[in-house]
């Protein structure tokens, strides 16, 4: 019994070698940077220890502007491209005809670079010298007034930016969520119909506790995701985010370590250590929602 | 409630897109099912029994035919509004709700007037769960309960909006040979008690035979027979439901009739009128063959088997259809037999003669 365990322990020994190096000493590291103020790469040293760095931060107005960006990003993203999955999910299962060209079509978007969407955005919404962008155009058909959604009001760029984000991540949903109803057997609704079940309570009793536990899956790495966001902005509004007023936490991590006013790892690592702890609270209230809601 | 069936027929396209003749599950059922009585629908796996069943329920639409509850035209009511209890072989329990919950589920359902409060619903519930015995369970999920009892739940949430009609799809054919014993008699039980017009989907001629008010043996989505249980066994209308009745099954023989007398290869085993000089079908029920010693029939004897009351012996005979003969006799006789040659004198009303192409049944009187 000995001897097994000790072998046991041997195969192991890869992965714990590059979990440690690669996953824990960082995040040790990481947390250790926080608490030293005034972190220089270049020599080594800083000043001493403390909660300097959190207080710096979490006053910095760049880091609040980024905190309100990403929360507002997380609350509309996750729930609008959740839901939005789901309604397409349920269509693309409730038709016959060509649902492999359908489902081709809604999954293209994840094969895509994200870059390059950023540019076909951009064509629709951005405002230049020669045209409005193909968005205004269609807002003017309607008799509405120009929005500059790149460089203009805030609302317009967030409202921008969520679309974009809802846009992304829409495929895998949807990819997940028409296994997941495929998977539903098929007997259930037929017993339901005989027994005189409205569409509507089908769905509500049957559909959505047997996909329950990909739901949850898709919420929590939604909000995972989401949190984590900065490629997105970057795509739209270029590097300069705290100009556009556009950055994410990630974004002021990244801009505290190599941008233009970068070299301040000492702030990155504690802005990194905040949003570390705001996912994992989310991530917990999610586990105990859904203890109560999820079937297995 | 009375069902009526009128020339309905159900077709499919061939799976096999080349083929354009379509399937026909169901073909020209016209037929008329009495109130109250528990109906076994027999059939060999594939014949069209649950697309039947289906179009009793709703599930499926006729492709052409009219269905009748009653005097009331079901054939274009959905299944959510034509009021049938319908019980699925895979019992299809919602497997995230309780016992309780899911016997409820149906009831939920009502709207308008038939709207039930809480206390009614509770009340019905534990009516059904009492009526089939499990009113111990109701808080268990369904995973938790083992096969008979799932049996009994789907049961229940198909009692307990009091249907107009009952229909079961195979609803022993998950279970274990004890367990079937008790639950097609409880089967038989509620069935008796409720009063309400069932139709049970079965392959298994036991089954059907056992419990039944009435059997419809169907294959290739024909109506073979509809008849008692008993009759059906004793009085086959053709070669197909002689063989697909009983157990061990019949014995069927290449036999023609030559001048008033049948002969099975050179015996001449029975002497008969009514039938012209023909080649013929012989069936001959296992039960059907009488030991004795200057017997016309002669076979090869093979060998005895006793399983439990029942010693059959087993002979060959070149007029066979199938390699051996089973015939069952009683103990007095079986010690007789020994030797190479067995000899029988067959019983008349064992015997069943059918027409060698089409298998329809030829009846003829003894002489």
């Amino acid at each position: 019994m000995k001897k097994n365990n000790l072998k046991a322990w041997l195969y192991l020994i890869p992965a714990f070698i590059f979990l440690g190096v690669f996953m824990v000493y960082p995040l040790i590291d990481v947390l250790v940077y926080s608490f030293e103020e005034g972190y220089n790469f270049a020599s080594q040293t800083s000043f001493g220890t403390g909660a300097y760095n959190y207080r710096y931060v979490l006053r910095d107005p760049y880091f609040l502007q980024a905190l309100k960006n990403t929360f507002i990003l997380v609350a509309i993203t996750v729930p609008v491209s959740t839901g939005l999955a789901l309604l397409i999910s349920l269509g693309l299962n409730s038709i016959e005809k060509l649902r492999d060209l359908f489902q081709t079509v809604y999954f293209l978007p994840y094969v895509t670079n994200t870059l390059a969407v950023g540019l076909v955005f951009m064509i629709l919404f951005k405002k230049t010298a020669y045209t409005d962008g193909l968005v205004n155009l269609l807002i003017k058909l309607f008799g509405g007034e120009a929005v500059d959604f790149i460089t203009g009001p805030y609302w317009a760029k967030m409202f921008v930016l969520c679309f974009y984000t809802v846009w992304i991540v829409l495929p895998f949903k949807i990819l997940i969520f028409t296994s997941a109803l495929a998977s539903v057997n098929k007997v259930y609704y037929s017993a339901a119909r005989v027994d005189g079940t409205s569409k509507f309570r089908m769905f509500r009793t049957i559909t959505l506790p047997m996909i329950s536990p990909m739901i949850f899956y898709l919420v929590i790495t939604g909000f995972i995701g989401a949190f984590k966001a900065y490629s997105d902005s970057v795509a739209l509004f270029g590097v300069d985010l705290n100009a556009a007023g556009m950055n994410t936490i990630v974004g002021y991590v990244y801009d505290m370590l190599y941008g233009d006013s970068g070299g301040y790892p000492s702030y990155a690592a504690a802005a990194a250590i905040i949003l570390f702890i705001i996912v994992l609270t989310i991530t917990c209230i999610n586990l105990l929602v859904s203890r109560k809601h999820v079937y297995y | 409630m009375q069902i009526r069936l009128e020339h309905l027929t159900k077709r499919f396209p061939n799976r096999n897109k080349k083929i354009k003749e379509d399937v026909i599950a169901v073909n020209d059922f016209d037929l008329t099912l009495p109130d109250g009585k528990l109906i076994g629908l027999l059939g060999p796996s594939g014949c069209g029994k649950s697309t039947a069943l289906n179009l009793i329920c709703g599930l499926l639409e006729p492709s052409s035919g009219r269905i009748f509850f009653d005097d009331d035209d079901v054939t274009s009511i959905p299944a959510e509004r034509r009021g049938v209890g319908l019980v699925f072989q895979s019992y299809a329990l919602y497997p995230h709700l309780t016992v309780e919950r899911n016997i409820r589920y149906p009831l939920e359902n009502l709207k308008g007037d038939k709207k039930l409060t809480k206390e009614q619903m509770k009340e019905k519930v534990l009516q059904a769960a009492k009526l089939v015995q499990i009113d111990e369970l109701l808080e268990r999920k369904p995973n938790e309960l083992s096969g008979g009892q799932q049996q009994r739940v789907a049961i229940a949430r198909a009692l307990v909006k009091t249907p107009r009609v009952l229909l079961l799809d195979e609803p022993l054919s998950n279970l274990d040979a004890r367990l079937r014993l008790q639950t097609r008699e409880e089967i038989r039980r509620i069935q008796k008690e409720t009063g309400i017009t069932t139709i049970f989907v079965t392959h298994d001629q036991d089954e059907a035979m056992s419990i039944s008010d009435t059997i419809i043996v169907m294959n290739a989505g024909v109506i073979q027979q509809v008849d008692k249980p008993q009759d059906v066994y004793d009085n086959p209308v053709n070669l197909f439901v002689a063989k697909f009745l009983g157990t061990p099954a019949i014995n069927v023989f290449d036999g023609k009739v030559e001048d008033g007398v049948l002969y099975i290869g050179k015996d001449a085993v029975l002497k008969l009128s009514g039938i012209g000089n023909r080649p013929v079908k012989v069936g001959i029920r296992p039960e059907g063959f009488n030991p004795e010693e200057n017997g016309p029939f002669v076979c090869d004897l093979d060998r005895v088997e006793v399983m439990c009351r029942d010693i059959s012996v087993v002979s060959r005979h070149e007029g066979s259809e199938t390699d051996i003969i089973r015939s069952i006799i009683t103990s007095e006789h079986a010690k007789k037999m020994k030797g190479e040659k067995v000899r029988f004198s067959l019983k008349p009303e064992k015997v069943h003669i059918f027409d060698k192409e089409t298998g329809e049944r030829l009846y003829f009187e003894t002489v």
